[in-house]
């Protein structure tokens, strides 16, 4: 902790200078050290935002939940509080915040301007060298105040992390009720904290895997509709469905280009499954693979040129990565067991995968030459991994032995940092959304 | 979706019992005696009917994890389907293919259909025409055994023989 208040001073100082002089961007406070996970979390103040109404404690609230749910903040107890802010236009009182070890301290205003419009705005001060880190204002409708608490989050993690937040973004997953054998399955999307959730399907069919456009407000994803199960795009707007081209067989484990303009899936013909992808603006497909063995879960590199997949063409299932428009495909993944699922890490520096073992599941990351294996979690069953847009985070779903239906967790780079997520049923395949514009 | 033209025709075979109960009574003057009189079987499924098919030959099959290799239990059950198919060729069937649990989710929708082509591949063989066979894969997402152990997973990864529509 000592060390940690020294750099945060040190920091300070470097941040005023960029600021007065223009220059570059300070280094950040809180090293994240994903080998070594032993970031102590820093120790926060984040007031109640001042408003006529509840609403800017509700603000507070949810800004202080996600930082304390990414395990790099502890937000101090409002308890033990010296001095009741009233003023968020000028400085706290830095010693009343230091005696209770609060390193920052997060104040700000809640308004109602004329038109119900919502003028909200905060200040991040450092107790320790009296200056303020970041201050902005954001204008938004009243229904949006939880995506403005997050935006807020997002702006104090990024300024005291030196990493990009990933508070303001949301999850698609599929919403499970009913028992077992006739599980009822809906698209749903929430935000990340598992708030606003909203169905986006109607539990007809069975439907599977969703994934977000990089690009656009949509989600591509394998739907049962129809004589045999298919590749679909749904638009999130308008709910309008489209099949994903004109296959001779079934579609399924798909995926957008990072660019949005192409979807990667597996092809099933005759026991066998290939991977395609279409060219969303002119239709045409590619074949990438040709073996007989199941080829399947590709995903792209961030920079598009490669793609990592799972095959069995070996007796079981491992990864491979081949170039974006196919070639010979390199086997990366030599551990005890079988690995799938494989998710290029949005910064480029990892795979996170499922790997089967000793008839337990887990979730792992390597480096996309598959040196360098680590395992975050490990259970009866563990599932599915999803970046976070920062690639810091994981989320993934679990099925406890016995426990009647799965549930989605999130967990960090270190492995030490596992949340559940809620949501109102059994949840499964979730993924992440881009960072929201 | 693919079940409904299944439960029509177990519908069907249903009134033509009652149907046959009821001419039985009047031209025999007398109630039948047993499931012989009704033209059922012994364990009372008309022959030819879905009910028969899934009684007295055995409509699924099952396999080994991770495999789609056909075992040879499995190979007599199909046997007798193919059998049973070539005396009654006004069915048209669909093989639902299934994964047990202990996987994931894609894998185990191509692992379901591996099993269900492989299930089509040793019916065909066996002189099924291959234009009555549509094939579909459920993955692990249809069980019907549903507890946490090899009991119930054993019982999961399976083919199914549903009858039902009109040949393609």
């Amino acid at each position: 902790m000592r060390l940690l208040m020294l750099r945060f001073i040190a920091f300070v100082t470097m941040a005023a200078a960029a600021v007065a002089f223009g220059g570059q961007p300070a280094r950040a406070l809180v090293e994240i050290d994903i080998n070594q996970g032993n970031v102590e979390p820093l120790p926060i103040a984040i007031t109640d935002f001042i408003s006529s109404d509840g609403i800017g404690a509700d603000i507070s609230g949810v800004i202080a939940a996600d930082l304390k749910r990414s395990g790099l903040f502890a937000p101090v107890d409002k308890g033990a509080f010296i001095e009741k802010v009233s003023n968020p236009d000028v400085a706290p009182r830095f010693e009343d915040w230091r005696v209770i070890n609060a390193q920052a301290v997060v104040i700000g205003r809640v308004v109602e301007e004329a038109g119900g419009r919502l003028r909200a705005e905060f200040r991040l001060w450092d107790t320790f060298a009296g200056e303020q880190m970041a201050g902005e204002q954001f204008f938004t409708n009243r229904d949006n105040w939880r995506r403005v608490a997050h935006i807020i989050a997002d702006s104090i993690y990024e300024r005291l992390t030196g990493e990009k937040g990933y508070f303001d973004t949301r999850v698609v997953f599929v919403d499970e009720t009913g028992p077992k054998e006739k599980r009822v399955k809906r698209l749903a999307i929430m935000d990340q904290d598992g708030a606003n959730v909203r169905y986006l399907t109607r539990g007809d069919d069975i439907v599977l895997t969703p994934r977000f456009s990089p690009t656009r407000q949509e989600v591509t994803y394998m739907d049962f509709a129809g004589p045999e199960p298919h590749v679909y795009l749904l638009q999130l707007e308008t709910g309008q469905r489209e099949l994903v081209g004109d296959f001779p067989g079934m579609t399924f484990s798909p995926r957008f280009s990072p660019d949005g303009q192409r979807v990667v899936m597996s092809l099933e013909q005759g026991g066998n499954a290939n991977i395609y992808t279409m060219d969303l603006r002119t239709r045409q497909t590619t074949r990438l693979t040709s073996s007989d063995a199941i080829d399947t879960s590709p995903s792209y590199s961030p920079d598009g040129s490669r793609i990592v997949f799972e095959s069995d063409r070996g007796g079981r299932q491992q990864l491979y990565v081949m170039g974006a428009n196919g070639g010979e495909p390199q086997r990366i993944s030599f551990g005890n067991g079988s690995y799938s699922t494989p998710v290029w890490s949005p910064r480029g520096d990892l795979i996170a995968f499922t790997k089967q073992s000793g008839g337990q599941f887990s979730i792992g990351v390597m480096k996309p030459d598959g040196s360098g294996e680590r395992i975050l979690t490990t259970g009866f069953h563990n599932e599915g991994p999803t970046w976070a847009p920062n690639g810091r985070v994981l989320m993934f779903f679990r099925q406890a032995a016995g426990a009647g239906g799965p549930r989605l967790f999130s967990i960090d780079l270190t492995g030490r940092n596992e949340q559940q997520i809620p949501t109102p049923d059994f949840a499964s395949d979730p993924a992440w959304s881009p960072r929201l514009e | 979706m693919r079940r409904i033209p299944v439960n029509i025709i177990k519908i069907i075979a249903i009134c033509l019992v009652a149907g046959l109960a009821v001419t039985g009574c009047a031209s025999r003057k007398g109630l039948p005696n047993n499931a012989g009189d009704l033209g059922l079987g012994a364990n009372g499924a008309v022959p030819g009917t879905s009910q028969d098919f899934t009684v007295n030959v055995g409509d699924r099959i099952f396999f080994d994890t991770d495999s789609s290799a056909i075992r040879q239990d499995a190979q007599q059950t199909l046997a007798r389907q193919a059998q049973w198919l070539n005396q009654y060729p006004q069915y048209a069937i669909t093989i639902e293919g299934h994964a047990d649990e202990r996987g994931t989710r894609e894998y185990n929708i191509a692992l379901g259909a591996r099993r269900a082509a492989a299930t089509r591949d040793f019916l065909v063989s066996r002189g099924v025409n291959q234009g009555r066979i549509k094939t579909i894969s459920y993955g692990k997402e249809r069980p019907v055994a549903t507890c946490d152990d090899i009991s119930c997973w054993s019982q999961n990864r399976r083919a199914v023989t549903v009858l039902g529509g009109q040949g393609s």
